[in-house]
């Protein structure tokens, strides 16, 4: 391994005794899925790779659009058109070659969600509908995986920890009525890119948070922010 | 009586919440409701009794990535 590399890379992190070399050495050996390459799973993927996580996984089944470059930072101009999964998984090498990254090209379903997060560590749910929410939380429940679930809507976010432990809260205990969710009219796809900026952010610390082992994770507790009045409330699920 | 509704004061006769939702004619679904920062369930929501000067937060369903 090339040691020049890694010189400094990391200092301005471990630094901090929240973190030092061993949350580094837990986040070098530390397997995060996340789920959904777009608004939220940008800034997350970005900012875990960044951070030393030594493998990530990324689901995305799209392909990059005109209209996703607002807020999906990970692509550029030129690469509308190509599957998000291989060009996100480009970008984050090329941030940080110390970062194994697995593209997923597929859409996470009933048949392969359990052989998928049974490979990770934690799981970050960045997807953007309510079936795949359901899928992950009760593959999290099954496999005993910490799920941090995050959602944006216009200028509104929220980010929650689910199923850490056996008793844990699940996304089933923040939405209880699935068939109510599967229902719903497709809400406003409006959305400004700080949105997710701010909310993936939050997700990717929660990440840090579990595997370092600092802090106070948002383990059944629903944080939400709203960037027009800059209001934020931490709820008890 | 006064409560708190996403911390603005609101004066409600509503005796629960399930009442409170009906007054700020709230959709019946895509909302989940706090009480002093615990989260109601909306099968609870009937049932709760709405006391001066609690603090409730109303959070809408949000599911965009």
């Amino acid at each position: 391994m090339d040691e020049k590399r890694h010189e400094g890379r990391y200092d301005r992190q471990t630094m901090l005794p929240e973190i030092g070399p061993e949350g580094q050495e837990r986040l070098r050996r530390a397997r995060v899925l996340i789920v959904g390459a777009g608004g939220l799973g940008s800034p997350v993927s970005l900012y875990l790779a960044g951070a030393g996580v030594g493998r990530i996984g990324l689901v995305d089944d799209d392909r990059v659009g005109r209209s996703n470059l607002h807020r999906q930072v990970l692509y550029a101009e030129d690469e509308v058109g190509q599957p998000k999964a291989l060009a996100a998984a480009r970008r984050l090498r090329a941030l940080n070659p110390d970062v194994e990254v697995e593209p997923h090209v597929c859409r996470l379903s009933a048949g392969n969600v359990r052989e998928l997060v049974g490979r990770y560590d934690v799981v970050v749910d960045a997807c953007d509908n309510y079936a795949t929410r359901y899928l992950l939380s009760d593959a999290c429940v099954a496999l005993g995986r910490p799920y941090v679930y995050g959602a944006v809507e216009g200028f509104c976010g929220q980010v929650a920890v689910f199923c850490r432990t056996a008793g844990s809260r699940t996304y089933r205990d923040l939405y209880p009525e699935e068939d109510a969710a599967a229902r719903q009219a497709l809400a406003s796809k409006g959305v400004v890119g700080m949105t997710p900026a701010v909310v993936g952010g939050v997700q990717a610390h929660e990440v840090l948070k579990l595997v370092c082992g600092y802090g106070d994770v948002l383990d059944g507790r629903l944080w939400t922010i709203d960037l027009r009045t800059m209001q934020s409330y931490v709820v008890e699920i | 009586m006064k409560i708190k509704v996403n911390n603005k004061e609101v004066e409600t006769a509503a005796s629960s919440i399930a009442a409170l939702v009906d007054e700020l004619a709230l959709p019946a679904q895509g909302v989940a409701v706090a009480v002093d920062n615990r989260m109601v369930p909306r099968a609870g929501w009937a049932d709760f009794a709405l006391a001066e000067g609690m603090s409730l937060v109303i959070i809408k369903a949000a599911c965009g990535g």
